[in-house]
């Protein structure tokens, strides 16, 4: 069975990454999930995105 | 590969903090066993600062110190003198040494002395002198001052014998006990006090003072819900001082303030202090107090978060969190936050809310910076006049420039060494 | 002022929730000072600063509780005695479930995760897209401005790794009856459908639920995918999954016309499976659809009736018409209400999808149709704020929602419209869509209907009727109730048609019949 079909047959289980009302949403229908505090990494600063990226 | 080299230099570090044994040993006077200490020597709370620069409690502070040693018969002496140059400041961390609020220590005053026994290395801290108009908070009245000379004259000396005759304290074991009975090690220590007053109340009674000198003591320590806090940060401060120069290593060694900057160490990078402004703290304040009254973050017992208690540890301690107007659950994830920020969960401080989960500890510089993730510290508020004391307690968190500076220098470093 | 104080021996409270109340006591107006605590010598210090220290306060222990104020009068201080009461007997409702700050330490928190929504700026979504992907779990990509390069790069890995990557710019998606962003609550049933536009699967899933049927899956591919550069690959690997689907018996595609070769491929896969299935490619050639051996729908609604019927084995008949009895009459009593110079239909629209077919149905039967999206660049309005002849606006559009919400979530700028549209003496019917579902507004309907009243009011000034048609894209099930939102508009005198096709189709009859007895 491929894992789109393997999908179809589990329950759902959603990691939320944005809008916090989809994540309302889908606890409206009963679905475990997990809102992400996003941030954008390193709060946009370029110069840090640049200096973590050399140490990768 | 960088990031190997990093990860493993991590690795080795954790392992060196978690197997910390930090003990309590002794009782000593601070000229005679804190190295580098003089006669002139006045040690304070966080980063190296001039006395031009000092905020109203580390002033004052220093004038109460200097009349304690009788370098000044009064307050406008001791400013003179603190003022010409002949006082040497220097960061109670530059001398294996932590101190609370202004964290003064100076040449006559007892000190507590440990040392982390699977590495050998040692660390002090004075005795909790109480709440209110204190010397930490730059209080310096006569009343400050008696109360200095009755600690170096009875508490000191008496609880030196009470300790000699029970022997070393374990205090990672009874840090542990702490956390796991409502405390977190920085703003609330009501357990550990409790334990330690325990532990040592059979031998206080079999010392060779008075029956009233004995009661006083006891009574003092009893009154002071934070007594234990002066061994909380000496027992971080010697698990911290271990990993101290660790090279490639990202995790934070020292977090500490002076009441005008708040500064980091990296164990990466060895001594080098990262600064920027120390912040206000936000939470309760007083009946009778405002904002407007409130001095910027001061002291060492940050030390606490570095090593994975206090703030990091709020879990363990949820009426802290009502500070800044939240619940049980937010303190859970004040908690669960931190866990973003370090390297490894804890081997020994456990929480019972997280079902026993050990604290987050080990602060990475770089996940700081990409999270955006600051450490939670929490913390008391002093005022900002000298002499007046504390006025509240709640939440700070450090500036995002200390660990971006801390960033570039350990980029830069590497490049140097061509190894990016 | 009136020094009161209150001792309670033996009572225990935390410092800190003390220190609370005493701050929320000193709000209360008519208060001066307050101290609210346990008999510490700090506590006696404090009360001492503020005047508030009694001898009998100074006696108490640290084991005491005890409320020392200042205030105006007596009633005051009884006023602020119960208060603390209260406050020392409340429990506070629960906080927040923990929200980790990064998608690894969310793997952390739910290891077991299968699907992973993204609505990030488009700037950042890749990233975490690819995240999600290596980490082996499908993925519904909400946000746009995702570049097409990044697309094709996601979907290949997603691809290769043979997981679901829904979008970017997917707002709609029904995967084991949970809807997901944009999406309704529809039956389940055996229909499975693919669809490269939002609005259009809301449309088709509704109209199969008004049916009496169900749906299996209603899987998102993104509005791009079946471009010539990303080659249909999710809508193929969609296509494949529920071939092999035992809960879906029919299938249903939805898209713009797609890129010849694509719709080929796209065609030629669906074949291979063997189940039977309808195909909307809005306003496209219906006829390499019936080469390769399905059966092409003309509108939403009828690419839903076909689904259908195929499920109860029923002849799929074209339908272009209206379920509505006493249309005709309907058409003729409307078309007398108007006034003479009054000829135009304007469309304002939430959906994209919707708004597309309403253009594509009308032009064959109007003529020429203006629009912010228009089917041919010559129908292209100068000013997107001012509608022109016949007008079909897509308020979702992104050059209404920079820096807006999505009308379907705000109606803001649709109110602002429809009064600004009632001013043209030439218009005679105002279109308007109604979407509901999850991530729509709560009460779609009810937010129009002061504006629709404002707006008959300003053409009533001078004479004018307008005709409001509308058709309400929801089920029974949604949050937001179909027949409820139906009812408002019906009781508001608007026309409510039971699909977008047969709305529009109205509009249409009506001006025609006016041009017919000029």
């Amino acid at each position: 069975m491929t894992k789109i079909n393997e999908l179809f047959q589990e329950k759902l289980k959603v990691i939320n990454m944005g809008l916090e009302s989809f994540n309302e949403n889908l606890k409206k229908q009963n679905v475990k999930t997990v809102q992400v505090d996003w941030k954008p990494p390193a709060r946009g600063n370029k110069k840090m995105l640049s200096l973590l990226d050399k140490l990768k | 590969m960088v990031q190997e080299r990093i990860e493993a230099a991590n690795k080795k570090v954790m392992e060196i903090i978690l197997n910390g044994q930090p003990t309590l040993l002794d009782i000593g006077v601070a000229e005679e066993v804190i190295p580098g200490m003089t006669k002139i020597t006045i040690l304070h709370a966080g980063p190296p600062i001039k006395w031009e620069k000092m905020s109203g409690p580390l002033k004052g502070a220093v004038i109460g110190a200097l009349i304690y040693e009788g370098l000044a018969v009064d307050e406008k002496e001791a400013a003179e003198l603190a003022a010409s140059g002949e006082i040497s400041y220097n960061p109670c961390h530059h001398h294996k040494t932590v101190g609370p609020m202004a964290g003064v220590v100076s040449a006559s005053m007892p000190v507590w002395i440990l040392q982390n026994k699977k590495y050998s290395n040692y660390s002090y801290c004075t005795l909790n002198e109480g709440l209110g108009k204190v010397l930490r908070y730059g209080a310096y009245s006569d009343e400050v001052i008696k109360r200095l000379k009755w600690m170096e004259n009875l508490l000191a000396p008496l609880l030196k014998q009470a300790l000699k005759l029970h022997g070393p304290i374990d205090l990672k074991t009874m840090i542990t006990q702490a956390l796991q009975m409502g405390d977190e090690g920085h703003n609330r220590n009501r357990a550990g006090t409790s334990l330690l007053i325990r532990e040592l109340a059979p031998y206080i009674i079999q010392t060779k003072f008075s029956e009233k000198e004995k009661i006083e003591v006891l009574k003092f320590i009893d009154s002071n819900d934070h007594f234990f806090l002066n061994l909380t940060m000496p027992a971080a401060k010697c698990t911290m001082d271990a990993v101290k120069n660790i090279e490639f290593s990202t995790i934070v060694t020292v977090m500490a303030r002076n009441g005008t900057e708040f500064g980091i160490r990296v164990s990466g990078l060895g001594e080098r202090w990262f600064t920027g402004p120390a912040g206000i703290v936000e939470g309760l304040l007083f009946p009778g107090y405002s904002a407007e009254d409130a001095n910027p973050d001061i002291g060492d017992s940050v030390i606490a978060e570095t090593v994975g208690i206090g703030g990091f540890a709020m879990a363990a301690a949820p009426a802290i969190v009502q500070f800044v107007g939240g619940t049980a659950k937010d303190a859970v994830n004040f908690t669960l936050k931190m866990y973003e920020i370090t390297a490894a969960e804890n081997n020994i401080y456990k929480i019972p809310a997280l079902d026993f989960r050990g604290t987050p500890t080990g602060i990475d510089i770089r996940k700081v910076v990409e999270t955006g993730i600051l450490p939670s510290i929490n913390t008391g508020i002093a005022h900002k006049d000298p002499g007046v004391g504390q006025i509240g307690a709640g939440l700070v968190k450090p500036p995002m420039n200390c660990f971006e500076d801390a960033l570039q220098a350990f980029v830069e470093d590497l490049e140097t060494k061509n190894l990016v | 002022m009136v020094l009161k104080y209150l001792i309670r021996e033996n009572a225990y409270y935390d410092s800190v929730t003390l220190m609370i109340i005493t701050r929320e006591v000193k709000k209360i107006e008519g208060v001066k000072e307050v101290i609210v605590g346990v008999g510490t010598e700090l506590n006696k210090e404090l009360a001492g600063n503020l005047n508030l220290l009694t001898p009998e306060l100074q006696k108490i222990t640290p084991n005491d509780f005890f409320i020392s104020l200042d205030s105006v009068d007596n009633n005051i201080a009884k006023k602020a005695f119960a208060f603390v009461d209260e406050l020392l007997s409340k429990k506070k409702a629960e906080s927040e479930d923990y929200q980790p700050s990064t998608f690894e330490s969310a793997l952390k928190y739910m290891p077991d995760a299968n699907l992973v929504l993204i609505s990030l700026p488009g700037k950042y979504a890749a990233r975490e897209v690819k995240k999600a992907l290596l980490n082996d779990k499908h993925v519904m990509l909400f946000s746009d401005n995702v570049s097409l390069e990044e697309e094709m790069d996601l979907k290949n890995l997603a691809k290769q790794s043979g997981l679901l990557m829904m979008g970017p710019d997917c707002g709609t998606a029904i995967i084991n009856h949970i809807s997901l962003a944009f999406a309704n609550v529809v039956r389940k049933g055996p229909i499975g459908i693919v669809g490269a536009s939002g609005t259009g699967m809301q449309e088709v899933t509704v109209m199969i639920d008004k049916l009496g049927s169900g749906i299996s899956q209603a899987i998102g591919t993104g509005g791009r995918d079946l471009k010539a550069e990303v080659g249909g690959i999710m809508m193929i690997e969609s296509i494949k999954a529920l071939q092999h689907d035992p809960l879906t018996e029919v299938m249903v595609l939805i898209s713009k016309p797609p890129d010849k070769e694509v719709a080929k491929k796209v065609l030629s896969i669906l074949k291979e499976g063997e189940k039977p299935s309808v195909v909307y490619f809005a306003g496209g050639d219906p006829g390499v659809i019936k080469e390769y051996g399905s059966v092409p729908g003309l509108s939403l609604e009828d690419t839903a009736r076909k689904a259908v019927a195929i499920t109860k084995g029923m002849p799929t008949e074209d339908f272009t018409g209206f379920t509505v009895t006493n249309i005709d009459k309907i058409i003729q009593e409307e078309a007398k209400k108007l006034k003479k110079d009054q000829r135009y239909i304007r469309g304002l629209y939430t959906g994209g999808t919707l708004c597309d077919e309403a253009m594509i149905i009308l032009s064959a039967l109007i003529g020429d149709i203006y629009s912010n999206v228009p089917l041919k660049p010559e129908g292209k309005l100068s000013n997107i704020n001012r509608s022109y002849k016949h007008s079909f606006i897509d308020l979702g559009d992104d050059e209404f929602t920079r820096g807006k919400p999505h009308p379907m979530i705000d109606p803001y700028v649709r109110q602002e419209r429809i009064l600004s549209e009632v001013k043209d003496r030439e218009v005679a019917i105002i279109l308007m869509d109604f979407v509901l579902g999850f991530g729509s507004n709560s009460d779609p309907a009810g937010e129009m209907i002061p504006y629709i009243q404002k707006a008959r009011k300003i053409a009533a000034k001078d004479g004018r009727h307008i005709y409001i048609i509308s058709s309400v894209c929801g089920t029974e099930a949604d949050p937001q109730s179909l027949i409820g939102q139906e009812k408002k508009l019906k009781e508001e005198g608007v026309i409510v048609m039971p699909s977008n096709a047969q709305a529009v189709r109205l509009a249409a009859a009506i001006v025609l019949s006016r041009r017919n007895s000029q």
